[in-house]
């Protein structure tokens, strides 16, 4: 399924808490907008369209990773927390999958950098729920 | 006057029933947080518009959501259930040691003199308090620090705790249930606890008298003896008359004693509700026919409840959770099935109608009666 971008209402403003997350320069005008795709449970709890425009100030001296997109879509929607990772250690839940495309980043290090396409808002980073119910 | 409001959670989404005080006309609205396991919501006696959900999935994990406005609109608060200090294990099915790892909450009380102040019972067992509103979570580890907590076992349903009851009189008296580890007292606001199995008996396990092991299913008490509690034990409906001191067996002229729910009348201490199920195996009504079964005597003599109840063909269960009633008079008694349908009495259990059905699985029921 291809899901609309979404509109500029959907871009995080401001700067969203980020624990854990690496150190940046926080240089205005910086910032990755990076796209990211929300699966179905999630969008209601949140009440947020299925796609999502995250800032990521990363002043362009780090590349964006994992933690520091989820830091950042938390920030922008406290509801998500403890969903889409485990609020305590941070671990991807367990039934919880990230994808750029076709390519599986569930097992990569969330300090990682995203691929660059995702960084780059070309493509989307996608949060997808493990297919189970038959 | 006043409305009568019915708080249904299932599997796959929330649900309020309401009615005026005749309870004969019945609206739906739902569901709310489709597709979630709603778990267990309770609302305020404080504030009858407070109220609180569990919602839960495997993908997503633990959400609590609160209302303010009756359930027409709610808001997520805090989920994160940090268990304190050192977890260690307790017992898996096996008997090996297995680490204490949350899951989620099976139940929500609220506080009887604060709209925010609420006690949450979860899996894998453990007494959680918040009073900001559910916001921030705090573990009362006194439960699970407990001298038998290394050999607490799941049930078939996990190692949950899925029974909170306060007693009105003095609220820093609390009593909780564990499946499959028995019932628990703390006098002191939940910093210590006590066993309270005496006299209870589980054939099932391999000292049918243990301190712990029961698989005990629901406790209820009404508030006017708060000393008196019942029980519906996995096999065995029992009663206590001291706080849970010593447990005597009250399954009487049952056909069978099995069950998940147990209610009390809440104009009538000594009238009961159970709805026996044929076995733990089979988790149907005997024979396929639905019936509540209605002691006025607090147990030992039991009549069948069946006017307006299906009676051949009914094989779903109605779980612990999924029975309550309401304050009038006459009392208004509710139970949902697992079926997805909820049925309900106006008249103390005399007559019943299905005032709801082809809802999902139903998880839990409550009443409340608001001005």
């Amino acid at each position: 399924m291809i899901h609309e971008p979404s509109t500029p209402a959907d871009a995080g403003e401001g700067s969203p808490g980020r624990p854990g997350g690496s150190e940046s320069s926080g240089s205005p005008g910086a910032a990755c907008r990076i796209r990211v795709a929300i699966p179905v449970q999630l969008r209601a709890l949140a009440g947020i369209e299925p796609e999502v425009t995250v800032v990521v100030e990363d002043g362009g001296l780090e590349p964006p990773t994992i933690r520091r997109l989820l830091d950042a879509l938390e920030g922008m929607h406290p509801g998500l927390r403890g969903t889409i990772r485990h609020g305590d250690t941070g671990d991807r839940r367990a039934y919880m999958r990230y994808f750029a495309g076709t390519e599986d980043l569930s097992h990569d290090s969330p300090d990682a950098p995203l691929p660059e396409d995702v960084a780059s808002g070309d493509e989307a980073f996608r949060i997808v729920g493990a297919i189970a119910g038959g | 006057m006043g409305q009568v409001r019915i708080l249904v959670g299932t599997a796959k989404g929330a649900f309020v029933l309401t009615s005026d005080e005749d309870r004969t006309d019945w609206r739906v609205e739902g569901p709310h947080f489709g597709g979630w396991q709603v778990m267990h919501l309770k609302g305020s006696p404080v504030d009858p518009d407070r109220i609180y959900a569990s919602v839960w999935t495997d993908w997503h994990g633990q959400v609590i959501h609160r209302s303010d406005d009756g359930g027409r609109s709610w808001e997520t608060v805090g989920n994160e259930f940090a268990y304190e200090g050192e977890t260690g294990t307790h017992q898996w099915y096996d008997g090996t040691p297995h680490p204490w790892d949350f899951k989620r909450v099976w139940h929500l009380e609220p506080s009887l003199t604060d709209a925010d102040t609420v006690f949450a019972g979860v899996e894998d067992a453990a007494l959680f308090k918040s009073t900001d509103g559910g916001a921030s979570w705090s573990e009362l580890s006194g439960l699970r620090r407990h001298d038998t907590g290394g050999i607490w076992q799941p049930g078939a349903g996990g190692l949950c705790l899925h029974t909170v009851v306060i007693d009105p009189t003095r609220p820093e008296r609390m009593y909780v249930a564990i499946s499959a580890a028995g019932a628990f007292r703390t006098e002191d606001g939940g910093e210590t606890w006590d066993v309270i199995t005496n006299g209870l008996r589980s054939e099932y396990i391999p000292d049918p008298g243990a301190e712990v092991g029961h698989c005990v299913h629901r406790i209820a008490i009404h508030p006017s003896r708060p000393e008196t509690l019942f029980m519906q034990k996995h096999w065995d409906v029992c009663r206590s008359d001291d706080a849970g001191d010593e447990w005597r067996e009250v399954s009487g002229d049952l056909p069978v004693d099995f069950g998940f729910p147990i209610v009390v009348n809440a104009n009538e201490p000594e009238t009961i509700y159970v709805v026996p199920i044929k076995s733990d195996g089979e988790h149907y009504p005997p024979e396929g026919r639905l019936r509540v079964f209605r002691s006025r005597t607090g147990g030992g003599s039991w009549e069948a409840l069946t006017d307006g109840l299906p009676q051949e063909n009914y094989f779903n269960n109605v779980l612990r959770g999924a029975m309550s009633v309401d304050t009038l008079d006459p009392c208004g008694i509710y139970f949902g099935g697992t079926g997805g349908e909820v049925f309900g009495s106006a008249d103390g259990g005399d007559h019943w109608t299905c005032i709801a059905a082809h809802l999902p699985r139903v998880l839990s029921v409550e009443a409340q009666v608001v001005p």
